[in-house]
């Protein structure tokens, strides 16, 4: 008998677990490796070669290039490693989550200020489902 | 004898950090976070305590994917600051008392509880910022009023640790602490938390009537609460709101009867709600008076 992954059917949510870990791992290594200065700058001072060293698939390294905050998630990358990818660009974690919902940053910032996202209508795939959110 | 009498839950969210460091804490946005935790450094200094044993989670910042314990106990002399992308936060280095730092881990695996062992270890956010908000601010020269012994869950790779285990490591802890043999109050923090999803299309989830029964039942609930199963956490504090696992190490670790202190409660910092309680030891009260 499988796991049970009960938490697949909570909407707009990636939930970190063994086997995205497993699929992200070099992904993640990349990303971290970022919260040290000389390595921001040898990333920096070129994108690819840095890149190289890493044993990612070919979908995870056009993603990190693209800055594709999502699809890294959805690759196996976890927010607190592809947050140090964002801090290295000079986005903080506030403003990657309103990259994230696809809101935008302002209006983000906005929702929290208001008492952030009601978990009324958020909590399982099918209320999205229902209304045509993605 | 060593005992514990006073526990505190309290988020531990990075931003808090840094408006503490860039001192703008008297900003609008920020002013209400503070405010609530005028009472508790008051009150945390009236406490004197000796050691604080601080639950929290590293952010992937020195723990990186090579190897993910799910309890490591801090037994090295001391506990620098990580560098988490921006440098490293400009508080003092954290101290430990060693000596009992290794009583417990000894204890705690006699106990069953196979705790990994850290001779060095560097920290990050999640224990520098509950230090920064209950002491105040502290520059690099300073140093902490108090000796820290940390000990680091993983929270980040799910499952995290269930509740029923956080609990009932808080009382494995208790034991520890009441069999060593030396004069020291000790205070426990559980910190993270509270709602709050970082990631994905859902970011920003915050569910303050849930984060509100969390706290009620800290005090009087506390068995039942510890049983909440991971998936109410997820889906109705969001993916990171799993953090708040972490107050039940605290809980345990306190008597069956406590009295709430302090309590503090606002949405938003950053992403997250913030959330902040002091528990004492209803006997220990009696023992003031």
């Amino acid at each position: 008998m499988g796991l049970n992954k009960d938490y697949e059917d909570i909407p707009g949510t990636f939930v970190f677990d063994a086997d995205r870990g497993r699929e992200g791992y070099h992904l993640n290594q990349f990303c971290i490796s970022l919260r040290k200065a000389p390595n921001r700058e040898a990333f920096g001072a070129d994108e690819g070669a840095y890149l190289d060293k890493y044993k990612m698939t070919a979908e995870q390294r056009q993603a990190v290039i693209d800055r594709d905050w999502n699809q890294l998630l959805e690759l196996g990358g976890n927010i607190y490693y592809t947050s140090k990818l964002a801090a290295n660009d000079g986005i903080n974690f506030q403003e990657l989550a309103g990259l994230m919902t696809g809101m935008g940053i302002e209006a983000y910032r906005a929702m929290m200020l208001a008492g952030g996202r009601s978990p009324e209508g958020n909590r399982y795939q099918h209320e999205w489902d229902e209304k045509g959110e993605k | 004898m060593a005992r514990i009498t006073a526990g505190v839950g309290c988020s531990h969210v990075p931003a808090i950090g840094v408006a503490m460091d860039s001192g703008i804490t008297e900003q609008p946005y920020w002013e209400p976070v503070f405010e609530g935790f005028e009472k508790s450094r008051e009150w945390m200094k009236a406490q004197k305590a000796d050691v604080v044993f601080l639950v929290y989670n590293d952010h992937c910042t020195v723990f990186d994917a090579t190897c993910i314990p799910t309890f490591a106990l801090g037994c090295a002399p001391e506990f620098a600051p990580a560098d988490e992308g921006w440098g490293p936060r400009p508080v003092p280095v954290v101290k430990n008392h060693q000596k009992l730092a290794s009583h417990i881990a000894h204890s705690l695996i006699l106990d069953e509880f196979d705790i990994t062992i850290m001779n060095e270890m560097e920290v990050d956010h999640g224990l520098t910022v509950p230090m920064s908000v209950m002491f105040g601010d502290k520059g690099i020269d300073d140093e902490w009023p108090c000796l820290v012994i940390p000990l680091c869950v993983n929270v980040v790779q799910y499952p995290a640790p269930t509740g029923n285990r956080c609990y009932n490591l808080g009382k494995a802890v208790r034991r520890a602490v009441d069999s060593f043999d030396e004069d020291l109050n000790v205070v426990v923090f559980g910190t993270g938390g509270m709602s709050h999803q970082l990631q994905y299309k859902r970011a920003g989830l915050i569910n303050k009537e849930w984060d509100t029964q969390f706290l009620n039942r800290l005090t009087s609930d506390p068995v039942s609460l510890s049983q909440t199963p991971h998936i109410d956490y997820l889906r109705e504090a969001g993916s990171e709101g799993v953090e708040m696992v972490m107050w039940h190490v605290m809980r345990g670790a306190l008597d069956d009867d406590v009295e709430e202190i302090h309590r503090h409660y606002h949405v938003p910092a950053s992403n997250t709600a913030v959330g902040h309680i002091i528990l004492e030891n209803k006997k220990d009260q009696k023992a003031k008076i």
